[in-house]
């Protein structure tokens, strides 16, 4: 076992014992396909919780998207992302000859699974803000590609933004159908049925 | 077969064989049953009674790993059992951002100074440090994170979150670590006797109250809770804490009047929890449509919470140990 896979052990282990970190396959079955995964964006903790709540054999082949700047700022988060979550590393300032989608189009081609939070930001007003249109361009270049919404239930307590450490309460993700493409269907209407397909899965409030 | 003429650890070794050996027997017999056609109603009343048998299992298990690891060992596996307690708990209560500080300690200086004074056999420490100093504290880290909404309410949660799961559930492993003259080593007795009286209590008391339809004492809260029900439960625990009296340091009697106020505090201490999910609005803790992810867990510890205590303290006091 290298360093990385017991980091990466280490990690999921202090997932599940914080927030049980539970996974509710209601829509499909965690197999591995490859896929993207789309969820609300709460907290830092979001992807550590997605990423321990799947089965041990997709975490390989399924990779988080991770700002260049910031995460290889330090020869730390640079490791984290890098050997331990295989991140896919995009640039925040769009220069003009580069397509920012361009990573991930090659992770795709690569045969990997993505997560990523359209929202582009973390949010806190418990509904997700609007969608970002990175989801819609990357549908429509692999239509072969699921597209599975993700609800990521109760993170914001666990982890309010601007506090470091982690309170321990129970969350779960919960992973829905695959979201069908319609043809002819156009960017905006596109996005907001990606949007409502992720509120939908929210568990009802008691 | 003369039991007192048994070493203390071959009689400790006895209880553990015939604990698992009774279920042992009572999970073949369920085995061989589901193996059985049946209707739908005992067929979940079946399923009900596995699951039930699956905890006793893990709790059997959980009480003989405590025994044979020694006081850190009893020390650590209800630490643990408390922290996911606590979590459940605190899940189902709706806490707000300012909350935040009040719950990391609660979860990562008041749990473990707690059960690390069980280990240490500070009891009188044990008994007044969440009561006393936590009970300042918590509000204290609280207001100054400055958020004036609810502020009783919030408070009021995590103190009772912390009494229940932490408080109540650190007096098992201090029972585990109690010494008495001549009983030396035998503090897992005091445990199983616990946690037996308790049970029998909790179950006599449902079986009853069902069994002759007698008026809920309050029935928004627990349909199936009656007076009667309850003082039959609490005497049935009686008795059989009598019975027991040999494995522990009483007399019959005092066994039949701890065994009794055990029984009573841990038959009303899940009346108290159900209340309390009513509030919460779940039907039960480990409520599979909630999508919390609980376990339960709270369910099955609740009335070894409010009776440990109590047992505890009533334990020490009238015999001075």
């Amino acid at each position: 076992m290298t360093r990385a896979d017991a980091f990466g052990f280490l990690l999921t282990f202090v997932a599940r014992l914080i927030t049980g970190a539970q996974g509710h396959w209601k829509g499909c079955p965690p197999k591995a396909e490859q896929r993207i995964y789309f969820a609300n964006h709460q907290s830092h903790f979001d992807w550590v919780l997605i990423w321990a709540a799947l089965p041990r054999e997709l975490r390989a082949s399924t990779r988080p998207i991770a700002a260049r700047d910031y995460w290889t700022a330090t020869p730390l988060k640079h490791w984290i992302t890098r050997e331990v979550f295989h991140a896919v590393y995009v640039s925040r300032t769009r220069t003009d000859d580069e397509d920012p989608l361009q990573p991930l189009a090659d992770a795709l081609t690569h045969g990997d699974s993505l997560a990523i939070f359209p929202e582009g930001t973390r949010s806190n007003k418990g509904e997700p803000q609007p969608f970002k249109s990175g989801l819609y361009h990357l549908a429509q270049q692999f239509p072969q590609v699921q597209l599975i919404p993700t609800w990521i239930d109760n993170v914001q307590r666990v982890m309010p933004k601007g506090e470091v450490v982690p309170v321990p309460i129970l969350c779960t993700v919960t992973f829905g159908a695959p979201l069908q493409r319609v043809d002819g269907e156009d960017k905006g209407a596109f996005l907001e049925r990606a949007r409502s397909a992720v509120i939908a899965l929210r568990p009802p409030t008691t | 077969m003369n039991l007192r003429a048994l070493s203390v650890s071959e009689q400790v070794a006895l209880l553990f064989v015939i604990v698992f050996g009774v279920l042992l027997a009572a999970t073949l017999a369920w085995t061989l049953l589901s193996l059985r056609e049946m209707p739908d109603d005992s067929k979940a009343r079946h399923e009900r009674f596995g699951r039930d048998l699956r905890a006793l299992w893990i709790g059997a298990v959980l009480f003989w790993l405590s025994w044979m690891s020694g006081a850190i060992g009893a020390v650590l596996l209800f630490g643990i059992v408390s922290f996911l307690a606590l979590r459940e708990f605190i899940t189902l209560m709706h806490t707000r951002r300012g909350d935040h500080r009040g719950l990391l300690i609660a979860f990562f200086a008041v749990l473990p100074i707690q059960f690390a004074i069980a280990g240490g056999r500070w009891f009188d420490l044990l008994t007044v440090f969440i009561p006393v100093y936590v009970f300042l504290a918590i509000p204290v880290i609280s207001a100054l994170a400055g958020d004036p909404q609810r502020f009783l309410e919030r408070n009021a949660k995590i103190q009772w979150g912390i009494m229940v799961c932490v408080y109540g559930l650190s007096h098992a492993p201090a029972l585990l670590l109690l010494e008495f003259s001549g009983y030396d080593g035998r503090g897992a007795f005091l445990l199983f006797f616990l946690v037996v009286v308790c049970a029998c209590a909790q179950i006599v008391q449902e079986g009853m109250s069902r069994r002759f339809r007698g008026v809920p004492a309050a029935r928004h809260i627990d349909r199936s809770f009656s007076a009667r029900g309850w003082v039959i439960g609490v005497a049935v625990a009686g008795v059989v804490g009598a019975a027991l009296y040999w494995i522990t340091p009483f007399k019959p009697f005092q066994a039949f009047v701890l065994a009794a106020v055990a029984g009573g505090a841990g038959t009303l201490g899940e009346l108290v929890m159900r209340a309390l999910k009513r509030d919460a609005g779940v039907a039960s803790w480990g409520n599979a449509r909630a999508l919390t992810g609980a376990v339960g867990l709270l369910d099955r510890i609740a009335p070894l919470a409010f009776a440990a205590p109590i047992f505890f303290h009533l334990t020490r006091w009238y015999f001075r140990v």
